[in-house]
């Protein structure tokens, strides 16, 4: 099992080492890894029974509990067979629409990592080894939507989609970690049993806000939804596997899997319901605006995804059944379409919705795909999309005080959809001919057979439910619900309110589908509102952040480098005022300072008109050899103290600094701009506080009655068992005497350091 | 155990340097050394390590003088690995230079000064008394300083002097700090400050003290409002420099704080707080600043304050999964962060600019280097299950347990701003089109190297991908370790009755 989930990492891993042999290749060597995967996932269905599950367990990072758990159900595998099977028909697609590209190897480096990703979603049990994997899902995503990169706009949408689910993942990551942390383990399976646990506990609705986001963000739910019409910029196969079929259904899984987790309560239920109900209907009716083949089909896609979290927020036995089969429905109907799209855009050059038409006159097989695709779309009877129509609708009118409203809401997305459906599978194909398109031929067989293979599964589906239902969907339905109820898919479920609904939808979405047309003037009326979209939004909140950045950068890091002085100093008084003011009491015991000699008057009135020289001179010179004279006024202090070769240490080390101060002030260019009074006396004011405060840290820390044992035994053993006489020289070189040594090589480098500051001048040579 | 041989990583490194004085302007000679050196402080790195990790805290009392009237030098395991990391990054930063540095600041003493900052920094990791890891710490600014204005280059003087000042202002205060905690106990050794500053009942003094080794080595580490030196500077030396910077100096200072604040200052609320406020700041003026530079180095140069603000955020929080997850971060942005900066330096060496608007087209001319270069860009980011991924479960982690959930906050829009920054750099550097580069000011483009050279350049990327790659594939190996230390450090009673040899009762 591990093999197969990581099989397409090591694929994607070998490609750049193999790049001439994988562009030499026969395209079927390259799609051998999804269709063997299929084949191998295929071969499970019979072991999933009704509630069971497999497991699959490899070691990982135990100490954690984040473990390489893969989790064989009945939603994992409905997942797992349409990343492999619609994998498998992209693959070989690939093989003929990107025929002779340049980076043709990358492209499918980039393709079986995503597989590799996605199956490790729908796959692992562990919801941190999930999230891995996620995320990887987003970095494929942004490097295929990016594929054609030296195209300013890929790499814009690549960014948009990135950001949006970038920032979801990491709000999710945090959900994990949360829901984690209350259920004591990552393990989904193991989370289970403590379902009531994590929902009465008071993190339970951070737990669902920040999955909610990470779901939202990746399905392009209403308001994040605006990426995923960006990242129609990718080549068509991309589309159609990743931002159709499965990518975007990533949120779904997440919301379904985690529907018996921490489903059926108030907050859950409601919010799925009106994000789900919003994004499904705002999609649907932008779609009707577009005049882009793709633009529809990518408002559907997104519509169709709003319809499924609205599934899964009404939570019922039925919605949960219909969004079981609607993932199935969808992936089947909108993979066709997406890739009839691919060959007209191939063929024709357009996807101009509006003026394609006839096409089925040059490639008949396509047109029989785009048809049935359409027809599975809007919900027609023989097809898979009719059934997972009319379960959608029994459920909607099942809710009572709300069924009204609800069902509303869903008959008309649907009838929107039918339209978009249309549009896209039937209308370029009928009508005559334009003169443009006349050129236009019937591809390979290789772009035309996997859109008829999936339509075909449409009709198959739907004429025999009875394949699907108990070896697929009826252990989806029991691991999405939890329930053991036996489902029961029929082609005819009498006449009653639903059937008659689904009539209804059919005939004024024809209708819609008869009298309005595609057109640039409808997809222009739209930009009015485009100003106040989500996207436009997101976008203004991303410019005021950025100038908000400016500001912030500019202000703090402002290039003078006495504000970054007074910055810090102004940091460290006001948390220094505000512990003493806090914290110490002050109290100063004068009889404890010992009295005081004239030479150390004389030599404090030096270091205090040094003081006075280096702040008030104009010459920067003097400044320095003012400050250097305080250095030396210190040694003297060392001197009186009985310090000989401390003095002499520090005697050095300030004439050094003295030294490369003022070689490196001699390179910079004059001093002109002197600060204005107010800040002088600014600065002045924060030095005397900043000063006095220490002073009085100083006085207080003597205050305390310290602990002498170490300069006591510094004393006592100075002359016994360090031969010398002067404690503070025996300190120096004997007690302490790796500081020394290490001071010296200070020393050494300080003196290399102002040769090469000296000899070294590596500034290009101005040329006079 | 007491041994001798913990400080042998630090004479090595002073042999290296002292030996490399010898051979000034044999820049052939030099290189050599220098990597063989480099080799070897490595095999003591993972030999020092091996021995911490078997046989528990190595130490010695220099001049034989016991705890704590001498100076005592103390490998516990995080000090162990930080030198083990550190000899990692040193190594291929030796590499580095050998492909990339310039033969006149060969000559002036480049590889000497290297080593001598190395040994600094080995030092300040081993130190286990404040006054010496105050003179490791001169050590590392002088050699920092000769470094940054090797050249003297008018852009490398500028950022130097303000590198220098403020770090020399770190350095005072530190000093004023540890002028306070000898008045306060009459002692300096970590151990014995720890027991005797736990004794004091007076502890408004005591947190005015912690307050001022906050600013000092919050200054060291670049956290807000102290950072300013180092967008000032990182960007102007040669990129061997900024790599040796980027990836260790910064990571000095978090050391500090974490090895004070835990031993000495530790459980102090205010503090808790402030460093909370701290860390969230320092990672949105981090963030902030990386979003809108236009130089690569820049942009990285703001990356890591983002990124030391993830690791002040742990300390802020003190608990002990936050602890483990600063360390684990340290661990992966040393690495990290060193690549980084020699990412920038090859794109240099490719490109003749860092100017992101300017550049352009990597993916089409070095499609495989560009792969090779993704890592550590997408190891920062912390793309699972890369690196930089695993420390941010912990962060969490901690922020849930002490209740900090604006850290949380923060520490994603940390990580969406660097993901944010990374794609974008990725876009520009990578992807688009380049216009017209301007033409390199001096030295050799890299397709003008020769292979010998161009493969001293590009080894020690891959050498560093590989270990970053490690940490992040192996999280279970590097957990099991952060998860000891960060044991050790939120309880020190072994590190002190260890160097102190004897029983003692903290409160």
């Amino acid at each position: 099992m591990i093999l197969a989930v990581l099989s397409g990492f090591i694929f994607a891993a070998l490609v750049p080492f193999f790049s001439k042999f994988f562009k030499r290749t026969i395209p079927f060597v390259l799609c051998a890894l999804p269709i063997l995967l299929f084949i191998y996932f295929i071969s499970f269905l019979n072991q999933i029974e009704l509630g069971s599950y497999l497991m699959f367990s490899y070691s990982w990072v135990p100490s954690l509990g984040i473990d390489l758990d893969f989790r064989l159900d009945g939603l994992s595998i409905l997942f797992a067979l349409m990343i492999t099977g619609i994998g498998s028909l992209v693959f070989l697609y690939t093989a003929n629409y990107l025929k002779g590209h340049q980076y043709l190897d990358r492209f499918y480096g980039y393709l079986s990592m995503f597989m590799a990703s996605m199956l490790g979603v729908v796959l692992s049990d562990n919801l941190m080894t999930m999230f891995v994997f996620w995320e990887l899902t987003s970095i494929s995503s942004f490097f295929l939507i990016g594929f054609n990169n030296e195209d300013a706009a890929s790499r814009k949408s690549a960014l948009t989609a990135l950001g949006i689910t970038g920032l979801g993942g990491l709000v999710l990551l945090a959900g994990i970690v949360i829901l984690a942390s209350v259920g004591n383990s990552y393990s989904f399976t193991e989370l289970l049993g403590s379902s009531d646990v994590i929902k009465s506990s008071s993190s339970y609705h951070w737990i669902i806000g920040l999955v909610f986001v990470g779901a939202f963000t990746k399905s392009a739910q209403f308001p994040f939804h605006f990426w995923l019409p960006g990242a129609m910029k990718a080549p068509t196969p991309v589309s159609t596997y990743l931002h159709s079929a499965t990518m975007v259904k990533a949120g779904i899984y997440l919301l379904a899997r985690f529907t018996p987790l921490l489903g059926d309560t108030y907050w859950w239920n409601g919010t799925l319901v009106t994000i789900g109900a919003i994004t499904m209907i705002y999609a649907a009716i932008h779609s009707l605006f577009r005049v882009d083949l793709k633009s529809i089909l990518a408002y559907s896609t997104i519509s169709a995804l709003g319809i499924l979290v609205f599934l899964i927020g009404i939570g019922t036995e039925k919605a949960l059944l219909g969004a079981a089969i609607f993932i199935l429905a969808h992936a089947l109907y909108k993979a066709a379409l997406f890739l009839i799209t691919g060959i007209i855009d191939h063929e024709t050059g357009s996807r101009d919705a509006s003026k394609l038409a006839g096409l089925q006159k040059v490639m008949m097989p396509v047109a029989i795909a785009g048809f049935i695709a359409a027809l599975s779309s809007a919900g027609v009877p023989l097809l898979i999309g009719f059934i997972s129509k009319e379960v959608m609708y029994e459920a909607t009118l099942q809710l009572g005080q709300w069924a009204i409203i609800l069902t509303i809401l869903i008959v008309l997305t649907k009838i929107f959809l039918f339209v978009a459906g249309f549009w896209a599978g039937i209308k370029p194909f009928t009508g005559p001919l334009p003169k443009e398109f006349q050129k236009a031929h019937l591809p390979s067989a290789l772009l035309w057979v996997p859109p008829l293979l999936l339509s075909v599964l449409s009709v198959v589906f739907g004429v025999f439910p009875g394949l699907l239902e108990k070896s697929l969907i009826q252990s989806v339905f029991s691991s999405i619900s939890g329930s053991a109820t036996i489902i029961d898919l029929k082609l005819w479920h009498g006449f009653n309110t639903a059937l008659m609904l689904s009539i209804l939808t059919l005939v004024v979405g024809f209708a819609i589908y008869w009298f309005l047309q595609p057109s640039e003037k409808n997809f222009q009326k739209t930009i009015r509102f485009e100003r106040i979209s989500p996207e436009a939004l997101t976008r203004d909140f991303g410019n005021i952040f950025s100038w908000f950045a400016g500001f912030w950068t500019r202000f703090f890091q402002n290039g003078y480098l006495r504000n970054y002085v007074i910055t810090i100093l102004a940091f460290l008084t006001f948390l220094m005022a505000y512990r003493i003011f806090i914290g110490v009491k002050i109290h100063i015991d004068w009889d404890q300072i010992s009295t005081v000699t004239p030479s150390e008057i004389i030599v404090v009135t030096l270091m205090i008109i040094s003081i006075f020289i280096a702040i008030f001179s104009k010459s920067r010179t003097t400044s320095i050899v003012a400050l250097g004279v305080v250095g030396f006024a210190n040694c003297l202090f060392f001197l009186f103290y009985s310090a000989p070769d401390l003095a002499m240490t520090q005697f050095s080390i300030d004439t050094l600094t003295v030294l490369l101060f003022m070689l490196i002030l001699f390179r910079l260019p004059k001093n002109k701009t002197y600060s204005s009074k107010t800040i002088r006396i600014r600065d002045g004011v924060l030095s005397l506080i900043f000063g006095t405060l220490v002073a009085i840290l100083v006085l207080e820390v003597f205050e305390y009655p310290s602990s002498t044992d170490i300069s006591k035994f510094y004393a006592d053993n100075a002359y016994v068992l360090a031969k010398g006489r002067n404690v503070v020289n025996i300190i120096l070189v004997d007690y302490r005497a790796s500081d020394t040594i290490v001071e010296t090589v200070v020393l050494v480098i300080a003196a290399i350091g102002v040769y090469s500051l000296m000899k070294l001048d590596l500034n290009p040579i101005k040329k006079n | 155990m007491n041994n001798i041989l913990v400080i042998a990583p630090i004479l090595l490194q002073l042999f290296a340097g002292t030996i490399l004085l010898f051979f000034w302007t044999k820049t052939q000679i030099q290189k050599v050394l220098s990597i063989l050196f480099s080799f070897l402080s490595l095999g003591l790195g993972i030999w020092l390590f091996l021995l911490t990790w078997k046989d528990g805290i190595q130490f010695t009392h220099a001049g034989n003088w016991a705890a704590p009237f001498g100076i005592s030098f103390v490998a516990d395991l995080l000090s162990a690995t930080l030198v083990l990391i550190a000899s990692i990054s040193g190594l291929a930063v030796s590499i580095f230079s050998v492909g990339t540095m310039r033969e006149e600041r060969l000559k002036f003493g480049f590889f000497p000064i290297m080593h001598f900052l190395l040994m600094g920094l080995s030092g300040a990791f081993l130190a286990g008394d404040m006054f010496n890891l105050y003179v490791w710490f001169e050590v590392v600014i002088i050699s920092s300083f000769v470094l940054l204005t090797l050249g003297s280059t008018k852009s490398q003087l500028e950022g130097a002097i303000k590198y220098v000042s403020l770090n020399l202002l770190a350095s005072s205060l530190f000093l004023i700090g540890i002028g306070f905690v000898y008045g306060l106990t009459g002692s300096l050794n970590f151990a014995d400050v720890a027991v005797k500053l736990s004794a004091i009942s007076n502890r408004g003094i005591i947190n005015v003290t912690a307050g001022i080794f906050l600013v000092s080595f919050g200054i060291k580490s670049a956290i807000f409002p102290m950072y300013f030196w180092l967008p000032a500077s990182y960007h102007t030396p040669p990129p061997a420099v900024s790599a040796i910077f980027g990836g260790l100096l910064t990571k000095l200072g978090v050391y500090a704080l974490v090895r004070t604040f835990t031993l000495m200052f530790g459980g102090d609320e205010f503090l808790g707080i402030m460093l909370s406020i701290i860390a969230a700041l320092t990672i949105l003026s981090g963030g902030l600043g990386a979003l809108l530079q236009k130089n690569l180095s820049k942009a990285f140069g703001y990356l890591i304050i983002c990124h030391i603000g993830f690791m002040v955020a742990g300390l802020g929080m003190f608990t002990e999964v936050a602890i483990l997850g600063t360390v684990f971060y340290l661990f992966h942005d040393i690495i990290v962060k060193t690549n980084l900066f020699m990412v920038a330096g090859l794109v240099l060496k490719i490109n003749g600019t860092q100017d992101i608007s300017k550049l352009g087209g990597m993916y089409k001319s070095y499609p495989l280097i560009s792969i090779l270069l993704s890592i550590p860009l997408f190891s920062l980011v912390g793309i699972p299950p890369l690196s930089g991924f695993w420390p941010k479960i912990f962060l969490i982690q901690g922020g849930l347990a002490s209740e900090d959930y604006f850290l949380i906050a923060f520490i994603v829009l940390g990580s969406f701003l660097t993901l944010w920054v990374v794609a974008k750099i990725w876009a520009e550097v990578f992807w688009k089109n380049a216009e017209n580069l301007p033409v390199k000011a001096s030295g050799l483009y890299f397709n003008q190297m020769s292979k010998a050279n161009q493969s001293m350049v590009i080894i020690p990327i891959i050498f560093l991908s590989i270990v970053s790659l490690y940490i992040g594939f192996a999280a279970e190996n590097i957990y099991v370790l952060s998860e000891k230390i960060a044991a050790d450090l939120m309880n020190p009673q072994n590190y002190i009755e260890t160097i102190l040899g004897i029983k003692t009762i903290l409160p």
